[in-house]
C-alpha cells in the first residue's frame, strides 16, 4: 500500500513520457490525483493510536543490512497527506499554463520529486531515509535549472548549483552519520538500520553528539534555517512557480520531520544537551526571517523569508521537547504547507496580471477581482496567524511549549508573531489595494485556476475551525516520540 | 628414471590461453585481405571467449604455474570488468581516426595485449608475474595513446605516459628488489611468511622502504595523488576510446594486484601501511576533486575525477577487511558502468563536433541529442554519488566498510570529496540541459581546440550521424541502464563483489 503511494507518481511521470505530447499533462494530473486518493485511503484505514502501521519490511541490500522498510504513524500520515494534496494543484496549475519546453521531462521531474518526498516521509530504515532525502533534490535541481529563469544576472544554473551543493553538504554528512549510527548501535552484532531498532539499542553519549550535528546540518540546510539559508534567495527567484510551491511547502518539512523522526528518538542525550542551542538558532531564524521578509520587495522572497521564520517556529516547537511543542510543530508543518502552495500560485497569478513580482510598482488588483483578493486575504491571514486561524493555534502550542523550557526565549519568539503581521499585511496591501498602476490588468481568477487554488484554501479554513483533525491524530505519535526522547535522555 | 611431466591445469589457465590465442589470431588476420575487416569481430570474439572461460572457472579457485598465478574470485571479477571495458573500447574505436591511422589490426592487437596483461596482473601471486603483468598492460597502452598520429597531443600523451610509466615501473621494481632482500621470497604467501619469520625483518627499514617504493609505483599506475600528474594530460591527449579503456580497465586490474599484494604479501605489516595508504587516499581525494574544478576539457576533468575516485577506492584497501575488498570491487563495478556511459557518449559527441571535448561544446545537447545527453547526465550524477545510481550505493558501501573499521575520518573525507565534486560534475549537467538556446547553434565552432593539426573543416572522420550509431549509443545506453539498475537493485553486484572478497582468505 505505502509502496504504491510512493511509486505511483513516478509511474505516471514515466507514462507521461510515452503518451503523445498533448496528453502528458493529463497523465501527470491523473498521477497526482491517484496518489492523493491512495493517501486518503490510507488515512481512512489509519488508527491514530496504533503506532507504526501499513508496515512493509523486506531486505533490500542484505549484504549491507539495509531494508526496504516503510511505515506510517501519526506524524507522517499528515505529512504524506500534505504532500499528495500539495502536488495536485501544482500539477494542475502547471498543466493549465502549458509547458512549451519538453513537457514530458517537466512532469517526470515534478512527479519524481513527489515520489522521493513521500519516500522520505515513509522510510523507516535510516539509509533508505537518507537515500530518499538525497533523491528529493535531484528532480528539483533539474526543474529549477531547466525551466527556471535567470534573474538580475544570476543564472538559473548557478542558483541551482548553489542550492544542490548546500543541500548535499548536509546530506552527505548525514549519510556518514547514518552509517555510523547503525554500526555503533549494532556494536558488533547483527547490523540493522531500522530507526526503531537503533533507537531501542541506543547510542553511546559521545557518538550521539557528533552524529546529532551531522544530521542537524542536513535538516537545517533543507529547511532552510538561519544561518544556512544562503542558497534560498537565488534558488527561489530562479524557480518556476508551480515547482517552487511544492518545494517550499513540502521539502522544507522533511527537514523538520527528520528531527522528529530520527534525531529526537535516536539521539535523546544530544537533543537534550543541544536543546537550548537549537531553540536559540530557531528564535534567531524567526527574527531574522521576519525582518528580511519585511524588507524584501520580491513576493517570492517575502514568502521565502516568511518560511524561514515559520520553520524557526517549527524547530523551536520540536526542541521544546514536550508534547505541546511537538503537537504545535506538527500542526504548523501542515498549516504552513497548505498556506504556501496557494500563496506561490497566487504570486504567479499576480505576475500574470501586473507583469512583475515586485510589490513596488503593483497595487489595486482587488478592484475587479474580489474573489482573488479574498483568497489571498485568507492566505495572508493564515500566514500572520490571526486568532482563529490554524496557524494561531499551532503557534500558540509551540510558544506554550517553549515557555515551559525558557520564558525569555518564548517572549522573544512571540515577537515573530507580531512581525508576521507587518510583512503579511504589507504584502497584501501593496498588491491588492492602492491605485491600479498602468499596464496592470485587474482580472478575476479564472475557473481553472480556482480549481487549483481553492481546494487548498478550503483546507486552510477547515483546519482553522477544526485543528483537532490533525492534533488528535498526531497526539499519540508525538507523545510517544517525546516520551522516548525524555526517557532515553535519562 | 621416471620423468614427471609438469601437471598443467589447462582449465584454470584457459582464460589466459584464450586471450593469447585471440591476440595472435587478430595479428595474423591482418595478413590475409579477405579476413582483415573482421578484426573487431575477432577481437570481440576473443574477449567473449575469455569472459566465458572465466565465468566457467567462477567457483574453481586454483593455483597455476607453480603458484605464480592464482585464479580466484578476486581475479575473475576484476578481469571480467577489464574485459567488458575492452569490449566497449573495441566498439567505440570503430571509425575512430586513431584506429585507421595506426592500422586497425595493430591497434586491436595492442589493445588485446594490454587486456592480456590485465588478466595476468589480476591473477598474479608473485613479484615476477606482478611485474610481467604490469608491463604487459602498460607498454601497449603507451603506444595506444599515441595512435592518433595526426594530433600532436596524442603523440605527446603517448610519450608522456611512457616516461612517467617507466619511472613508476622502475620505482616499483626497485621496491620489489628490496622486499625480496628482506623476505627472501617472491611469492606473495612466501613473502608474508618470510616477513613473519621472526628474524627482525618485519620492522626493518629495508622492508619498509621497499613497501613504500612499491606503493609509489602502484600509485603511479592507478593515478593516486601526488603521483597523478600525468593523468590529465594523458587522458586528454589519448584517443577517447583509449582514454575510456585506460580509465576503467587499468584501475580494475591494478586494484586487483593492489589488494592482493597488500592484503596477502604485506598482511603482517598491515599496521604500518594502513596509515600511509590512508594519507595517500585522503590526498588523492582532495587533489583530484579540487583539480577537476578548474577544467574546461571534459577528458581532463574525468582524469582528475579518476584521481579522486582512485582515492575513494584506495580507502577500501586501508580498512584491510573483507568488507573493504567487497566495497572496492563494488565501487569498481559501478565505476566501470558510469565511466563507460560518460565516455561512450563523449566519443559520439566528439565525432559530431570536430573532436573537441570542451565542456562548452555540450551546450544544448539535452535538446539536440537526448540519446547522448542522458547517459552523460546520469554518469555525472552517479560519479557525484547521487541516488538512485550505483555510484551512491558504492560510496555507501565504502563508507560503511570504513566506519566499521573505525576509519570514520576517512569516510568523512569521502563525503567532503563528493561535495566538492558536485561543483564540476554538475557543471557538465548544467551545460547539457541548462544553457540558453541561442548559444547552442554557435557552440561547435568556437569550441574547436586550436591544435587539431591537419583537421580540415571536412574531417574525414567526422560523423554527423554519430548519435545514431548502434556501436556508440548502444554501449552508452547499456552502461547507463546498468548504472541505474545497480543503484536500485544493488544485490547482484553486491554478491559479485563478495565473491571477490571471499577469495582473500588471509583475513579470515
Amino acid at each position: 500500500m505505502l509502496s504504491s503511494i510512493i511509486w505511483t507518481p513516478l509511474l505516471f511521470g514515466l507514462i507521461g513520457l510515452l503518451v503523445p505530447r498533448r496528453l502528458t499533462a493529463w497523465a501527470a494530473g491523473l498521477g497526482a490525483v491517484v496518489t492523493l486518493g491512495l493517501t486518503i485511503a490510507v488515512l481512512i484505514g489509519f488508527d491514530s493510536g496504533g503506532g507504526m502501521q501499513y508496515v512493509t519490511d523486506v531486505a533490500w541490500i542484505s549484504g549491507l543490512g539495509i531494508d526496504y522498510h516503510l511505515g506510517v504513524d501519526g506524524i507522517s500520515i499528515f505529512l504524506i497527506l500534505l504532500t499528495a494534496a500539495a502536488w495536485v494543484p501544482a500539477v494542475i496549475f502547471a498543466a493549465t499554463r502549458g509547458q512549451e519546453r519538453s513537457p514530458g521531462l517537466f512532469y517526470l521531474m515534478l512527479l519524481a520529486g513527489e515520489t522521493a518526498t513521500l519516500g522520505a516521509f515513509l522510510a523507516q530504515d535510516l539509509i533508505l531515509f537518507v537515500l530518499f532525502f538525497d533523491l528529493m533534490i535531484v528532480p528539483f535541481y533539474f526543474l529549477f535549472g531547466i525551466w527556471g529563469q535567470d534573474r538580475d544576472g544570476v543564472k538559473a544554473s548557478a542558483a541551482v548549483l548553489k542550492m544542490i551543493v548546500f543541500t548535499l553538504i548536509g546530506s552527505l554528512l548525514m549519510l556518514v552519520g547514518a552509517i555510523a549510527a547503525g554500526i555503533i548501535a549494532a556494536d558488533g552484532g547483527q547490523l540493522t538500520f531500522s530507526i526503531a531498532e537503533i533507537t531501542a539499542r541506543g547510542l553511546p553519549d559521545g557518538s550521539q553528539n557528533w552524529i546529532f550535528w551531522f544530521f542537524a546540518a542536513a535538516f537545517l540546510v533543507k529547511m532552510p534555517a538561519f544561518p544556512l539559508h544562503g542558497w534560498m534567495p537565488d534558488a527561489y527567484r530562479a524557480a518556476p512557480l508551480p515547482a517552487l510551491a511544492v518545494f517550499s511547502a513540502v521539502l522544507s518539512k522533511v527537514g523538520a520531520y527528520g528531527f522528529l523522526r530520527v534525531v529526537l528518538p535516536m539521539m535523546p542525550d544530544a537533543a537534550e544537551l543541544f536543546q537550548t542551542t537549537m531553540i536559540i538558532l530557531a528564535v534567531a531564524a524567526i527574527i531574522y526571517g521576519s525582518a528580511m521578509a519585511f524588507t524584501k520587495l520580491d513576493l517570492r522572497l517575502i514568502l521565502g523569508f516568511s518560511s524561514v521564520a515559520q520553520l524557526g517556529f517549527i524547530t523551536a516547537g520540536i526542541f521544546a521537547l514536550n508534547e505541546s511543542g511537538g503537537q504545535g510543530a506538527v500542526l504548523q508543518m501542515v498549516n504552513h504547507g497548505l498556506v504556501v502552495v496557494p500563496a506561490f500560485l497566487i504570486v504567479a497569478l499576480i505576475a500574470e496580471r501586473t507583469g512583475s513580482e515586485e510589490i513596488g510598482p503593483m497595487g489595486g488588483l482587488a478592484k475587479r477581482a474580489p474573489v482573488l483578493a479574498a483568497i489571498f486575504l485568507i492566505v495572508t491571514m493564515a500566514t500572520l496567524a490571526l486568532p482563529a486561524s490554524a496557524n494561531f493555534i499551532g503557534e500558540f502550542y509551540i510558544l506554550n511549549g517553549i515557555y515551559a523550557q525558557s520564558a525569555a526565549l518564548a517572549i522573544i519568539a512571540s515577537s515573530g508573531v507580531a512581525l508576521a503581521a507587518f510583512y503579511a499585511l504589507r504584502m497584501y496591501q501593496r498588491t491588492m489595494h492602492n491605485p491600479l498602476p498602468e499596464g496592470a490588468d485587474s482580472r478575476e481568477i479564472s475557473l481553472r485556476d480556482a480549481v487549483a487554488v481553492v481546494p487548498l484554501v478550503l483546507c486552510v479554513i477547515v483546519l482553522s475551525f477544526c485543528p483537532q483533525l490533525v492534533l488528535s491524530g498526531s497526539e499519540p505519535a508525538v507523545e510517544n516520540t517525546v516520551n522516548v526522547t525524555l526517557e532515553g535522555a535519562k | 628414471m621416471i620423468f614427471n611431466a609438469p601437471d598443467i591445469d589447462y582449465a584454470g589457465l584457459s582464460p589466459v590461453i584464450a586471450m593469447t590465442t585471440g591476440l595472435v589470431v587478430v595479428v595474423l588476420a591482418a595478413v590475409f585481405d579477405p579476413v582483415k575487416r573482421f578484426g573487431p569481430a575477432l577481437a570481440l570474439l576473443a574477449l567473449a571467449a575469455t569472459a566465458g572461460l572465466m565465468i566457467w572457472q567462477w567457483n574453481d579457485p586454483a593455483d597455476l604455474v607453480a603458484g605464480q598465478l592464482r585464479i580466484d574470485g578476486l581475479a575473475i571479477t576484476l578481469s571480467l570488468l577489464a574485459v567488458i571495458s575492452a569490449a566497449v573500447a573495441v566498439l567505440l574505436s570503430l571509425g575512430d581516426p586513431a584506429e585507421s591511422q595506426a592500422g586497425r589490426s595493430d591497434y586491436l592487437a595492442l589493445l588485446l595485449g594490454s587486456v592480456l596483461g590485465m588478466v595476468i596482473l589480476a591473477q598474479a601471486t608473485s613479484l615476477l608475474t606482478f611485474f610481467v603483468g604490469l608491463e604487459l598492460l602498460s607498454i601497449p597502452l603507451y603506444a595506444l595513446c599515441g595512435t592518433n598520429l595526426r594530433r600532436r597531443e596524442s603523440l605527446e600523451s603517448g610519450l608522456k605516459y611512457l616516461i612517467m610509466g617507466s619511472v613508476g615501473s622502475a620505482t616499483l621494481l626497485y621496491g620489489m628488489a628490496m622486499l625480496y632482500g628482506a623476505s627472501g621470497a617472491t611469492g606473495f604467501n612466501a613473502i608474508a611468511e618470510g616477513l613473519r619469520a621472526g628474524d627482525g625483518m618485519l620492522g626493518d627499514s629495508l622492508t619498509l622502504v621497499g613497501v613504500g617504493l612499491i606503493a609509489v609505483g602502484l600509485a603511479f599506475k592507478v593515478s593516486i595523488a601526488p603521483f597523478h600528474q600525468w593523468t590529465p594530460d594523458v587522458y586528454q591527449g589519448a584517443p577517447t576510446p583509449i582514454t575510456a579503456f585506460m580509465a576503467v580497465a587499468t584501475k580494475a586490474a591494478a586494484f586487483a594486484v593492489f589488494i592482493r599484494f597488500f592484503l596477502v604479501a604485506l598482511e603482517p605489516l598491515a599496521d604500518q601501511w594502513d596509515v600511509m595508504l590512508a594519507a595517500l587516499a585522503a590526498i588523492s581525494i582532495v587533489v583530484g576533486n579540487v583539480g577537476a574544478l578548474a577544467q574546461t576539457s571534459l577528458k581532463r576533468m574525468l582524469g582528475y575525477s579518476g584521481v579522486a575516485q582512485a582515492g575513494y577506492m584506495l580507502a577500501g584497501i586501508v580498512v584491510a577487511s573483507q568488507a573493504g575488498i567487497d566495497a572496492i570491487v563494488f565501487y569498481l563495478g559501478a565505476y566501470v558502468a558510469m565511466n563507460l556511459a560518460a565516455f561512450a557518449a563523449l566519443v559520439a559527441h566528439e565525432r559530431r563536433h570536430g573532436f573537441s571535448d570542451e565542456i562548452a561544446t555540450l551546450r544544448g545537447l539535452g535538446r539536440s541529442d537526448p540519446a547522448l545527453a542522458w547517459p552523460l547526465t546520469i554518469a555525472m550524477l552517479a560519479l557525484a554519488g547521487l541516488p538512485p545510481t550505483a555510484g551512491f550505493i558504492g560510496k555507501l558501501y565504502l563508507m560503511q566498510a570504513l566506519i566499521e573499521a573505525d576509519w570514520t575520518w576517512l569516510a568523512v573525507m569521502i563525503a567532503v570529496g563528493s561535495m566538492i565534486s558536485l561543483g564540476y560534475y554538475l557543471r557538465v549537467v548544467a551545460a547539457v540541459w541548462m544553457s540558453p538556446e541561442e548559444e547552442t547553434a554557435a557552440a561547435p565552432e568556437p569550441g574547436l581546440p586550436p591544435a587539431i593539426a591537419g583537421a580540415a573543416v571536412d574531417d574525414p572522420f567526422a560523423d554527423r550521424d554519430a548519435s545514431r550509431r548502434w556501436y556508440l549509443v548502444g554501449p552508452a545506453l547499456v552502461a547507463t541502464a546498468a548504472t541505474i539498475f545497480f543503484g536500485v537493485i544493488p544485490q547482484p553486484l553486491v554478491e559479485f563483489a563478495q565473491h571477490a572478497g571471499n577469495a582473500i582468505t588471509t583475513l579470515v
